[in-house]
């Protein structure tokens, strides 16, 4: 009994529970904790091996930014970590994904627990077609939230940046607002449920430089409470943003998958790589 | 230099321009004629209806109404109608009237017709076509009147309120579709109900659940298919099936139901809602992928099971399309003869139907039991028949469209 792995359940009534930044402070500072960890992770596209034994431990309360080549993978294993690759029937993971020291690929673990607690934002944004409200509401009343809906939406907004530019607004539709702002949405969207991981899959390509910049601020602020990878195709964004970069490249022997080079302190991948591909890719000289 | 290899380069291009805008204009014309033929087709079938709908009756009465009524009858007061009425007419007839409506209740109209019809046998003796009336009278009007001295011509049009509202009639002028009007309604109503959520429940099952395997393939392409089988097929389905097989079903026996046998409503409605089955689960399938990923996605992103993320998400997001394919799906399948012959909707019934058990007719039935009979007149009738069908079909069509429209408004804002 003991070893079913099920995974521990968050009951979200506590609607004050994003206030205490000191709480998670106190713990910030313990350098090396692993929020979640991939553990010799290969997944398949039917008989296409995408990604090909990724291991990777991402600290807690860090930014972690992973580059690479389009097509290498990206993508693919970010959605390993909250196991959106469920939806495409084709694909197939092997490995652990480990979300403190418990396998997401065990047996007998939700999905849907696991995407509330892995939380998510797309490449392109994709709010919900209904009010700014009821994007955060919907998500929230979705987990099972029993507390006060007004006060959740509006720490999320503001969790988010997003609050002074639409409160007044709160019923207008989600798609009225700015490709920045919808982002911006996500995010408070994603944060209204309170997950230990956010996953950002691209989430400025779409983007304006000066929403972009709005974002890359915010994550700064996200990162006190949130452990966040994002991936993103611009090494300027990745050396502004991160603290721990993980650069990804197709493995040489003809079979196309998608690995990983080298994962280190975002100032070492930039500045003194130990692999010359990451060194050649960083400084442009790749392709 | 550069510029010179230019110039040179312009050399090995022939840009012929006159020829292809002559090309471009030659395809457009031919487009622009393909179109017309198109609306000319669509003129002639409405020129051809109105044709049939409108024209001059010659009608003579089978009795002089001085055997009745010192003056003629349409001076009478209406009591003395009702009077007229109860006097010449047997008990049993004016009990059965008196059922259906109660005679000092009626319209004047209504008891005017009764009074040509039961008693002064009021009949037509010749009927035209509008082209007719309108380009050769003379020859008309002398036919008629050598076939009976006594005709009197009107120029009618042979959609009315009376045609709308009274049943049907062995007498082309006291003729009407009511009868047939409710019977396609009852069979919309009833073939929607039973076809829209299956066929909605079958077309998020392929799209949102089933994988891409083989058997689910097949089961899909064999759905595509059906949608081409002749509707007859479907006909001789449903008088196998629905009106012998579930024959204790169909014709309400099971509900307590008596005297009655499978051809009722129920059996036509599923007959029709098989017919329609493929074209809506295609049409809803379309829809639904329509339906874009990323809002799946979202969904799935904080936590949602495929149950909610369909329910809140992509179901509100495709009703417009699904709906829309559903009605237009349906009003395809009002004007739908051969399987309602198959199955044995009557052609001869004044009784309106009364719910799914009873037996029944419908328009198009009418409209082709009008068409085959031999005298001019029915074809007039057919003619209004076909205008209310259309009338109908465009109703249900514009209502498709309304609700798209509204749907989609509310969605946006
Ligand atoms: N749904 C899918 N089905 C099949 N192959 C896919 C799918 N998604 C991605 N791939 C393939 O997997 C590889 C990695 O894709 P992706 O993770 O999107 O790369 P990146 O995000 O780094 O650009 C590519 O070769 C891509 O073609
Ligand atoms: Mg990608």
């Amino acid at each position: 009994m003991s070893n079913t792995p099920t995974l521990q359940k968050t009951i979200m009534t506590d609607s004050t529970r994003l206030k205490p930044l000191t709480t998670n402070a106190g713990t910030a500072s313990e350098p090396s904790e692993t929020a979640i960890a991939a553990n010799h992770i290969n997944i398949f596209y039917g008989a296409f091996k995408a990604i090909a034994d990724v291991s990777m431990a991402v600290e807690a309360r860090k930014i972690t930014a992973i580059i690479g080549p389009s097509g290498c993978g990206k993508s693919t294993m970010l959605r390993a970590f909250n196991r959106m690759n469920d939806f495409v029937p084709t694909a197939r993971v092997e490995g652990e994904i480990l979300l403190h020291g418990q396998n997401l690929y065990a047996p007998g673990v939700d999905p849907v627990e696991v995407r509330r607690r892995v939380g998510m934002v797309f490449q392109k944004p994709n709010p919900f077609p209904k009010s700014i409200y009821d994007n955060i509401a919907w998500a929230a009343r979705l987990n099972g939230y029993r507390g006060d809906m007004d006060k959740l939406v509006e720490e999320s907004l503001r969790a988010a940046a997003l609050w002074d530019e639409v409160k007044d607004k709160l019923k207008q539709s989600g798609l009225s607002l700015s490709g920045g702002q919808q982002q911006r949405l996500c995010i408070a969207r994603t944060i209204a449920i309170r997950p230990e991981i956010i996953l950002m899959d691209e989430p400025c390509s779409a983007l304006d430089p000066i929403a972009t910049i709005k974002i890359e601020e915010l994550m700064q602020e996200l990162k006190q409470r949130y452990t966040i990878i994002i991936v993103t195709h611009n090494m300027q964004q990745a050396a502004r943003v991160s603290d721990r970069t993980a650069m990804m490249m197709l493995t040489e022997d003809g079979k196309r998958s998608g690995t990983l080079i080298e994962f280190d302190d975002t100032n070492v991948i930039f500045t003194r790589p130990k692999d010359k591909r990451t060194e050649d890719y960083v400084s442009g000289r790749f392709g | 230099m550069a510029n010179a290899d230019r110039i040179a380069g312009s050399d090995v291009f022939r840009p012929n321009l006159t020829g292809r805008h002559a090309t471009g204009r030659f395809w457009q014309t031919a487009f622009l004629g393909a179109t017309t033929v198109g609306i000319l087709g669509l003129i002639l079938l409405m020129l051809n209806i109105v044709n049939n709908a409108f024209g001059l009756v010659a009608y003579a009465d089978g009795e002089d109404y001085l055997k009745y009524s010192p003056i003629p009858v349409e001076q009478l007061a209406t009591s003395d109608l009702v009077v007229l009425l109860t006097n010449e007419l047997s008990t049993g007839a004016i009990n059965k009237l008196n059922a259906e409506q109660p005679l000092d209740t009626r319209s004047r109209s209504d008891l005017l017709a009764l009074v040509f019809e039961r008693i002064l046998d009021r009949e037509v003796v010749a009927s035209s076509t509008l082209a007719e009336a309108v380009f050769n009278r003379q020859a008309f009007e002398a036919d008629a009147l050598a076939k009976n001295p006594d005709a009197r011509f009107v120029f009618k049009s042979w959609v009315t309120t009376d045609f709308l509202t009274v049943p049907m009639s062995s007498q082309a002028l006291f003729a009407g579709v009511r009868t047939a009007i409710l019977g396609s309604l009852m069979l919309i109503g009833l073939t929607i109900a039973i076809a829209l959520p299956i066929g909605t429940g079958a077309a998020i099952y392929l799209q949102e659940y089933a994988d891409k395997s083989l058997i689910n393939r097949i089961i899909e392409t064999n759905i595509y298919n059906l949608a081409g089988v002749p509707s007859i097929v479907y006909g001789m389905l449903g008088l196998a099936v629905f009106v012998r097989v579930l024959e204790p079903l169909t014709s309400g026996a099971m509900f307590g139901a008596t005297d009655t046998n499978g051809r009722t409503i129920l059996s036509a409605a599923l007959t029709m809602a098989l017919l329609v089955l493929p074209v809506i689960i295609v049409n809803a399938q379309e829809a639904l992928k329509a339906v874009p990923d990323s809002l799946r996605q979202a969904a799935y992103g904080v936590g949602a099971t495929r149950w909610q993320t369909i329910w809140h998400h992509v179901l509100p997001q495709a009703i417009p399309g699904v709906l829309t394919g559903s009605i237009l799906a349906v009003s395809r399948a009002i004007g739908e003869t051969a399987p309602l012959i198959v199955i044995g909707a009557s052609t001869f019934i004044t009784a309106d139907p009364s719910g799914p058990f009873s037996g029944f007719t419908a328009l198009p039935i009418q409209i082709y039991n009008w068409t085959v009979q031999p005298q001019a007149e029915f074809r007039n009738l057919a003619g209004a028949a076909i205008l209310v069908l259309l009338v109908l079909l465009l109703t249900l069509n514009a209502s498709a469209i309304i609700l798209r429209n509204r749907l989609s408004a509310r969605r946006a804002n």
